[in-house]
């Protein structure tokens, strides 16, 4: 393993990959607790579909991407906050139709070909020196944000209309949360393509809630989870010649699993020292 | 001292009215009840008093500073799995009084400390909020709503969901923090605040009313509602 690192390539990989499940499990925190956890899923399809028009019209993928992720993510969680149409359908709607225009307009210009397996499942390793460094930006203007407004973000997300009555601008984070989720996703997506880099968003939050009591417990137990999950993850693509992404989100799994049982048997320890 | 003054206030959404034309005076130290049907416009009211929604015409003054109102909200209904503790939730009351810092300052952790106290809820600071009683969780609530307020509580429908014996405890603490000098408004279906601790009723829907307790059970509006609620003398 160690020998891999001394390829450039590998050590991008690395470190795009471990900031973004960083900024992914903090941002989860937010949209999972504020029950918009599909929100990761739906801008993951709009992503596809952009770079699918990015890469028939030959245009810079990111250039396209981002500006139509960001779009996309405002407009979701305006929909879910107005809630006229129900928010899960409206995702659901248009995160199929994102995909299947992607797919159709790549099979019909360029052929099915290598590109849309590579946007459907990530290329991890194919992560350019550009990627990193744009990565390298997003990610500490996310944990930055992220660590700067925590105690806003956390009335915020525990009790919205207490936080308004406080005085706090509960709009504004909204949107900022949905600009950093639509920034996370897209970098995301360049390493567990566009159907896995939900996973990022939602599992460490999960699997932290099984254990945890506090909403600070949660926000570090998601972030130490996004590491170890991407350090044995990529650890497992590299020895056993799996896809990236796929083998870091069978370890989240994983890890979701052993500690839904761990919470199962705290509990059931606690209550029966409660009866005795 | 006057705390809020509505004058011929008129509230509503889009052009259509839910309040028209309401009086009322809120002095330092009342204990306002704000009771009527479903529908009457309590919660726009309180949305007005909260600064969420401008009056439509009348006039709605402030002698309150900024963040000197302490809400408790309605109850949030439904199961709601939110891995939280008591402590969090309680310091999230001072969320208003960040101004330009980005955490909670010490002053803040203390008085959080205090109304957690006040409550009897310190004990169970580390405890996951959703464990907790609905009684147990209405006043972490009210300590959240103590951090936040300085002089006025308002407090939308706060035993709806509670068992009798958690909504007696819970309304006793609200008169003892009205005997310390603790401002109290308080929206309600329920007769009995208004009939044993309330100094003042607001009664909203077809016919208004706005005076003491006294003036209020002596009145048509306030006898009907007596009778409705199924008190009879």
């Amino acid at each position: 393993m160690i020998e891999a690192f001394s390829y450039a390539f590998i050590q991008r990989a690395f470190i795009v990959g471990l900031l973004v499940s960083l900024c992914s499990s903090l941002l989860g925190v937010s949209l999972v607790l504020r029950r918009y956890s599909m929100i990761g899923d739906g801008l993951s399809h709009v992503g596809f579909g952009a770079l699918a028009v990015a890469s028939v019209l030959s245009l810079p993928p990111m250039a396209v991407t981002i500006p139509v992720v960001v779009i996309a993510a405002v407009l979701l969680l305006r929909l879910n906050a107005g809630s006229r149409i129900s928010g899960d359908s409206a995702i659901a709607l248009v995160a199929a139709s994102c995909l299947a225009l992607g797919v159709v307009l790549i099979s019909y210009v360029k052929g099915t070909n290598t590109d849309i397996n590579n946007f459907l499942f990530g290329s991890l390793l194919a992560v350019s020196r550009s990627d990193m460094i744009l990565s390298v930006i997003v990610s500490v203007f996310v944990i930055a944000s992220y660590v700067c407004l925590y105690p806003r973000l956390y009335a915020i997300t525990f009790d919205p209309s207490f936080a308004q009555a406080s005085g706090l601008k509960v709009e504004r984070y909204t949107t900022l949360l949905a600009v950093l989720s639509a920034l996370t996703i897209v970098l995301g997506m360049r390493m567990l393509g566009s159907l896995l880099v939900s996973a990022l968003v939602i599992f460490p939050c999960l699997s932290a809630m099984r254990i945890a009591g506090s909403y600070r417990a949660v926000t570090l137990i998601s972030l130490a989870d996004s590491v170890v999950c991407f350090i044995l993850g990529f650890w497992m693509s590299y020895s056993l010649g799996t896809p990236a992404g796929a083998s870091i989100v069978v370890v989240h799994l994983c890890v979701f699993l052993i500690l839904t049982l761990a919470g199962r048997m705290r509990e059931r320890g606690l209550f029966r020292k409660a009866g005795s | 001292m006057r705390l809020l003054e509505a004058r011929n206030l008129t509230l509503g959404y889009e052009g259509q009215e839910v309040v028209s034309d309401i009086d009322f005076t809120l002095e330092e130290g009342d204990y306002l009840c704000i009771v009527g049907d479903n529908g009457a416009g309590k919660s726009t009211l309180v949305k007005a008093i909260l600064g969420l929604i401008r009056p439509m015409s009348g006039s709605l003054d402030f002698h309150i500073g900024k963040g000197g109102i302490g809400y408790l909200p309605q109850v949030l209904q439904g199961e709601r799995n939110f891995p939280t503790s008591v402590w969090e939730v309680a310091l999230s009351g001072a969320v208003g009084k960040l101004g330009r810092r980005f955490f909670h300052s010490t002053e803040a952790k203390e008085r959080t400390r205090t109304n957690l106290e006040r409550m009897g809820m310190w004990e169970l600071r580390r405890r996951p909020f959703q464990d907790l009683s609905g009684g147990q969780r209405q006043r972490v609530l009210l300590a959240r709503a103590l951090v936040a307020a300085r002089s006025v509580l308002l407090l939308d429908e706060p035993v709806a969901g509670l068992d009798i014996h958690s909504s007696s405890e819970l309304y006793a603490l609200i008169d003892s923090l009205n005997m310390e000098g603790m401002t109290i408004i308080m929206v309600t279906h329920d007769i009995h605040p208004a009939l044993n601790s309330a100094s003042h009723i607001l009664h909203l829907g077809h016919e208004c009313f706005f005076g003491s307790r006294e003036a209020y059970f002596a009145s048509n509006t306030g006898r009907r509602y007596l009778e409705e609620a199924g008190h009879h003398d």
